[in-house]
């Protein structure tokens, strides 16, 4: 099967890089798979679970803010946080959950409402996956 | 002529400090790899946002809608200087080398008739700034108790500017730190990040076109603060590198120094040591004649 070339990057390291078979993106308007040959494509990230598929083999990344770009060279997905679901830890997850739950409360205008709503959730449905492990994924 | 005593003291002192600057010399060194392992590993990072961004503002140039951070406020009135500078002095002229940077833009802007805010990241600058500006600086923000410079930190300081910003304060914010070069050359560079700049790229070499989800303005809207944070967080790190390859190569120059004393000092010792032991020789003899 085609592979293609795939980089995760966070401001502190490049977090990934190699030659994948699919990688399963959270964008902001709903997840997304990107594969070989995939068009030139720009789009945001909601917090969540980055999947990546090498062959039948699975890794999953947690991801925050930031955006995924595919060009013909391949996909980059640029995060403010990315790290293994291995080394993410409940607590600090549970303290983002807090401190969202905070912005929402301050939040002074319905966009920033709806927005810190937004992030909440997302963050939330990474706790939950997180504590009751993941959905086998269908291998190819 | 100070007595042999004196000359030991002397010598002994200056042993301790070339092996105080020779230690500072290694740590140095030392970190230096490490700060400059972190500035590489940011590289890729801020250098794919540039493109994006270079991408996406290409279609947005006057356009009355474009964001603040693209646009500016449309006034060069009010100017904020963000100086960072290291926390520790013992570093050559590391941090003066910024802050003279930082005064000229200052004094040009001053007599150009605009006003100037100062905002100091690190101690070291804000104490020299102190002196020349009490009035214009805004804030300092003290990063000594970091131990390594995290993104976090600068996306902090860059809520403050954004802050600033949204309240009006200045219209116009430039970056000053250190860019690491070379161990031996670090050149201190002014940036201008509010409004935004981004290199020109001739038409031809533009990339694919992009599909964008959600609409371009939106991701535009998201991504220019988040550029703001990237951009402080690579001052700081070049910063840092600059730091320890800066201290590296005064500490070495003062080791080399305290030697050339030592070496000049042991001299003098043993000339008054012989000079004394002909002198004494010259009495007992002298006094063997007198008989």
């Amino acid at each position: 099967m085609a592979t293609l070339p795939f980089e995760l990057v966070s401001p502190e390291r490049l977090v990934f890089s190699g030659a994948v078979t699919e990688v399963i993106v959270p964008g902001a308007e709903g997840e997304f798979g990107v594969l070989a040959g995939h068009a030139p494509f720009i789009g945001m990230l909601k917090p969540g679970i980055l999947t990546i598929k090498t062959g039948g083999e699975l890794r999953r990344f947690f991801v925050r803010g930031g955006f995924a770009e595919v060009n013909p060279a391949g996909l980059t997905v640029l995060a403010e946080e990315a790290k293994p679901v291995e080394e993410l830890d409940l607590a600090t997850l549970r303290q983002q959950i807090q401190d969202a739950r905070e912005d929402l409360s301050d939040a002074t205008s319905d966009e920033i409402r709806q927005r810190a709503a937004r992030q909440l959730a997302d963050l939330e449905q990474v706790a939950d996956a997180l504590e009751r492990g993941f959905a086998p994924v269908t291998k190819h | 002529m100070a007595s042999l005593k004196d000359l030991r003291n002397r010598i002994a002192s200056v042993k301790a400090t070339q092996k105080i600057t020779k230690a500072m010399q290694m740590v140095a060194a030392a970190k230096l790899r490490r700060a400059q392992m972190a500035a590489e590993a940011a590289r890729p990072y801020a250098e794919r946002m540039e493109t994006v961004l270079g991408n996406l503002a290409g279609g947005l140039v006057g356009n009355a809608q474009a964001p603040v951070l693209l646009a500016g406020t449309g006034k060069t009135q009010t100017h904020l200087l963000l100086v960072c500078t290291g926390e520790r002095g013992l570093c050559g002229a590391f941090n003066s080398s910024i802050v003279r940077l930082a005064r000229e833009k200052a004094q040009l802007l001053i007599a150009e008739g605009k006003d100037v805010k100062i905002l100091c990241v690190g101690r070291k600058g804000a104490e020299q700034l102190r002196r020349i500006y009490p009035d214009r600086i805004i804030e300092v923000v003290d990063l000594r108790s970091v131990r390594n410079i995290g993104f976090k930190e600068a996306n902090d300081i860059a809520t403050k500017v954004l802050n600033l910003l949204y309240a009006g304060s200045f219209d116009v914010c430039t970056l000053f730190y250190s860019n690491f070069k070379s161990v031996i050359a670090q050149v201190p560079t002014a940036t201008q990040i509010i409004p935004a700049t981004f290199p020109e790229r001739d038409e031809a070499e533009a990339g694919p076109v992009y599909e964008y989800e959600p609409v371009e303005e939106e991701i535009l809207a998201d991504l220019l603060p988040r550029n703001i944070a990237v951009q402080i967080f690579r001052a700081l790190l070049e910063n840092q590198a600059s730091f320890y390859g800066a201290q590296m190569s005064a500490m070495d120059n003062a080791t080399r120094n305290a030697g050339e004393m030592i070496k000049k000092q042991t001299l003098t010792y043993n000339r008054t040591r012989q000079a004394m032991i002909t002198k004494e020789l010259i009495e007992i003899i002298s006094g063997a004649e007198a008989l």
